[in-house]
């Protein structure tokens, strides 16, 4: 070595969103929410301090599904409605790998309902990025389990009776340990849910709102457009009381189980009687994830739910360990097995 | 304890070369139990066998019933013994149903022992015997040997202070058979003594009572002027000094996908969900963690696969194992690893179907689905075991030709091999072929880009595992264009992968074995080609056929997909092939399809397994036509 060697000093790479970026143009139409979903999480990938080798994108079947194709790491397009097993697998015989799924509710609710509850339930540490626009986008407009009641497509040409999926009471409901819901045109926001997404460990479930302007166009609108999106949503954070409003000026409280909206000016009611958002408590969360079933509640966006569980994959290491006390056992012993004999 | 080896009484011991021993009675008498300890002293003491356990797939059927009858049927010999007997020697019958059902398959004047508490008014009417009739009694039994032994009673007495309730009392009436059995077969009790003390380890009570009441049945034996006239047996122990321990077909498969990932430097993963005959191969494994083994069990069949088809995109040995319906299940997920080009093991243990079928009885009814249920052109290797310790090298061979060639393989075995037991000699890990997995190495920057579809001279790709820099790639189930692994709808690209991809399938020829004649004449009248279960049944057949002069030859194919090169050759020297399989004909399609040939099909589709006799009358009948 010499004295003007200059590369003793390993500079950490410094990732930025086009790292992440694959070669292959998305395919998905003009207008998609899906590409603002894409940008916002190459841009947060930078930020996790993982190198593109180490993520894996997995996926299933739907326009959401394209979503590995156009990541520069690792990943797999694989069949309707099992990304999430392809996904544990992957994460059980590679526990060091940092896993997203990119899913539908089609994929994800549906033919994938099965694995849905029960990937929730094992919380493997995965990233699920639920895109959901209530519809069927590839196969061209039939309705979804997250359709609303009434909703006219192709296949419900009298309008949807199938009661839709609540897929935060789902999550909750199934064990999940983390619930969060964002909406595709609020990029910064959304960008906000998918780095507590990759932050948390287990199961986090992340439902994007996200708008298929071909066939379920303006689904989402009451949470979107500037004249209604204030009255209709409201955003929780942690500690925070639950605040919405143009102005700012309604609240809700909880009377029993029961949430009601105030109105802060008339009552003469201050913020600290209002409900104060607790990511950690299951039973406001059960409460939270219902609003979307009552007309007279905003729709709540942000973190509802996170909980510190052991993983899937920690605890079946700590299985494997425990019997590995001794030291790994060799391919003599597995051969010969525990009740051999002999004959002299 | 007393020794019990030692005879009070002067009773004459006949050598024998081979018996066939029957253990029928309720399923919840303990048959399968006392069958078990039954083959495990054999094996210790060293002779030969073969088992095959039959059972109702309810855990309770009705009680006293036909269609609860529960039975351990197992072949102990001098010499190789290759099934459990055509016909039993020794019926041990726990009531009246269990020798209704079964009386049809015991020889002409072979022994009957008959516990006389199964054989009362409530019983023989619930096995369906007409009022007042009793065959103890009514002289149908003439034609054979029968002991009639109040076994209930005599249990009792034995455990008059054994401080258990009456009903556990009764449950040791199992053992006081066992024990008579040693006696008639001059047999050690030391291992089931051994294996009932490990058993009840933490009921010390129930250890010896158990114990008591298997000594008060060989003591029974000596005692009684029963079996004055029989006289008692020596199989002498046939087998070459060594270790040996016994397996089951499950324990088998189990062994050596562990095996295989050792041998491998792989981990191995398996995702599986609970399904009869199949659950032991998961269950075995789950035991193996200390040898680095992953089991998941799956919400579903689907995910089972899938899971699998995760792990060994993550560099893992994965695998698989099911029966029928859940193969049925796993399809799409197959063409998945057929197109995605991972290694990955699926063991279908097949069972009579179709739907659930029959799920306790074997059968060789999936050979077609293996070879030809996925949708598109998907072709993989399909490989079958032939035997209880075959299941060992078979499934090694599975994970050897996944690995190697980077395909999913189908594996075939059934609930006959699954669930019967042989011994098995020790292998030595030297003996093990090695297996060899490519990964692609690190990319380097200024290295050429890398292609996930690029293939050697096998038209195998390389195995690119995520955390390897620089080989970031995307691979699914989109046909995708040949090299470069990106999305394809290319009318010219479809055909050249499809071709590809079979190509790659017909090449696994060049490295698997040349199919050899297991028995008979390299050429001659009548070639029986067989595969997977009936290989004994078969083997013992044409061993026979051989002692009458016969021109005939045994081929047992293992493997069916491709086809060892040689086949047609083989097939070529002699008159006639027959094609003996437990379906209604699918191997026969096959090598009709492959070869242009006319051979002679025979179906048994009983949810049984082939026994001797019947394959030697076949033999003997064609060759009669020729």
């Amino acid at each position: 070595m010499t004295d003007n060697d200059t590369t003793m000093t390993v500079q950490p790479v410094v990732r930025t969103a086009k790292d992440f970026a694959s070669t292959q143009e998305p395919k998905w139409c003009p207008g998609c929410g899906d590409h603002a979903v894409l940008q916002q999480l190459k841009s947060v990938l930078p930020e996790l301090g993982v190198e593109p080798e180490n993520i894996a994108c997995i996926s299933g079947i739907g326009c959401s599904s394209r979503l590995p194709y156009y990541l520069a790491t690792y990943g797999v397009h694989g069949i309707h409605g099992r990304a999430l097993p392809m996904a544990t697998g992957l994460k059980i015989a590679r526990p060091d790998l940092s896993i997203w799924v990119g899913t539908g509710d089609g994929d994800a609710l549906s033919i994938g309902g099965n694995h849905f509850i029960h990937t929730l339930r094992r919380n493997p540490d995965l990233n699920i990025l639920l895109f959901n626009n209530e519809i069927y986008g590839l196969t061209k407009g039939q309705y979804s389990p997250t359709s609303k009641l009434g909703l006219r497509t192709v296949t419900s040409p009298s309008g949807v009776i199938d009661h839709p999926f609540n897929t935060a009471a789902l999550t909750i409901g199934s064990g999940g340990t983390f619930f969060a819901r964002a909406f595709d045109r609020d990029g910064k926001f959304l960008r906000g849910m998918l780095k507590r997404a990759a932050l948390h460990k287990g199961t986090s479930l992340v439902e994007i709102y996200q708008n298929c302007p071909i066939f379920n166009n303006s689904a989402f609108d009451a949470y979107g457009s500037p004249e209604s999106k204030a009255e209709n949503t409201v955003y929780v954070e942690q500690g925070e009381p639950l605040i919405f409003g143009k102005d700012k000026n309604r609240g809700i409280v909880l009377d029993g189980f029961k949430p009601l909206v105030v109105d802060l000016d008339k009552k003469g009611l201050s913020t600290s009687d209002l409900w104060i958002h607790d990511e950690t408590d299951i039973n406001k969360a059960g409460i939270l994830a219902r609003f979307a079933d009552a007309d007279d509640l905003p729709r709540p966006f942000g973190v509802f739910y996170a909980e510190d569980r052991i993983t899937y994959e920690d605890a079946l290491t700590a299985q494997l360990n425990e019997a590995q006390i001794n030291g790994i056992a060799t391919l003599e012993q597995l051969l010969k097995g525990e009740n051999s004999y002999e004959i002299k | 304890m007393t020794d019990t080896k030692k005879s009070t009484r002067q009773v004459n011991v006949t050598p024998k070369t081979s018996v066939s021993v029957l253990f029928a009675g309720d399923s919840g008498d303990g048959m399968q139990l006392t069958g078990t300890q039954f083959a495990n002293t054999v094996a210790v003491y060293g002779t030969d066998l073969n088992t095959f356990p039959n059972f109702p797939s309810e855990i309770r059927a009705p009680a006293g019933t036909i269609a609860g009858v529960s039975g351990f049927q197992l072949q102990f010999s001098s010499k190789p013994v290759y099934t459990p007997g055509a016909r039993f020697d020794v019926m041990v019958a726990m009531n009246s149903a269990a020798l209704k059902a079964n009386l049809k398959n015991l020889h002409q004047g072979g022994i009957i022992i008959a516990s006389l508490d199964g054989f009362d008014a409530k019983n023989l009417k619930l096995a369906g015997y007409p009022d007042g009739a009793n065959p103890l009694e009514d002289g149908s039994l003439d034609n054979y040997i029968v002991f009639p032994v109040p076994v209930l009673q005599l249990t009792r007495e034995a455990l008059k202070e054994s401080g258990l309730t009456s009903r556990e009392v009764d449950r040791c009436r199992n053992m006081f058979v066992l024990g008579l059995l040693y006696w008639l077969y001059t047999l050690p009790l030391d291992s089931t003594i051994a294996t009932l003390h490990a058993k009840f380890k933490k009921n010390l009570l129930m250890a010896e009572a158990n114990i008591k009441a298997m000594t008060a049945g060989y003591n029974f034996g000596d005692e009684t002027e029963l079996f004055e006239n029989l006289g008692r047996f020596d199989i002498a122990p046939q087998k070459e000094p060594g270790v040996y321990r016994r397996v089951t077909g499950n324990e088998a498969c189990a062994i050596a996908l562990t095996a295989a990932s050792k041998k491998a430097g792989l981990e191995l993963f398996l995702g599986s969900y609970p399904i009869t005959p199949a659950t032991e191969i998961l269950s075995t494994l789950a035991k193996k963690k200390k040898y680095g083994v992953k089991t998941y069990q799956a919400e579903d069949e689907i995910a089972g696969i899938v899971s699998s088809i995760g792990a060994a995109y993550g560099g893992a040995l994965a695998a698989t194992n099911t029966s029928g319906p859940g193969l049925a299940l796993k399809t799409e997920a197959l063409g998945l690893a057929v197109i995605l080009e991972l290694p990955l093991v699926v063991i279908n243990v097949q069972r009579g179907g179709p739907s659930t079928g029959l799920p306790t009885k074997p059968e060789q009814s999936d050979l077609f689905m293996a070879m030809y249920g996925r949708h598109g052109e998907a072709p993989l290797p399909v490989i079958a075991a032939n035997s209880p310790v075959d299941c060992f090298y078979t499934t090694y061979e599975a994970a050897r030709i996944a690995v190697e060639h980077m395909t999913p393989v189908i594996c075939l075995t059934d609930g006959y091999l699954a669930l019967s037991s042989e011994p098995w000699k020790v292998e030595n890990p030297d003996n093990l072929l090695p297996i060899t997995p490519r990964f692609q190495p690190e990319r380097k920057e200024g290295d050429a880009p890398y292609l996930p579809y690029k293939r050697d001279d096998r038209q195998v790709r390389t195995w690119a595992i995520p955390g390897t820099k620089g080989l970031e790639h995307r691979i699914g189930g989109l046909e995708k264009q040949n090299e470069t692994g990106n999305v394809s709808h290319d009318p010219e690209n479809h055909e050249l992968m499809t071709r590809l991809r079979a190509e790659k399938i017909a090449r696994i020829a060049d490295s698997i074995p040349l199919q050899g004649i297991d028995n008979g004449p390299l050429k001659g009248d009548l070639l029986v080609l067989g595969w997977g279960s009936s290989y004994g049944a078969i083997k013992t057949a044409v061993e026979h056929a051989l002692e009458q002069g016969l021109s005939v030859a045994h081929a047992h194919l293992r493997y069916i997909s491709p086809f060892p090169k040689n086949l047609q050759e083989i097939l070529g020297n002699y008159k006639q092939i027959l094609i003996p399989e437990i379906n209604n004909g699918q191997l026969i399609h096959i090598i009709r399809d492959t070869f242009l040939i006319a051979p002679v099909g025979f179906s048994k589709v009983q949810g049984l397994p082939f026994n001797e006799t019947e394959i030697l009358n076949k033999i003997t009948d064609l060759i009669k036509e020729l």
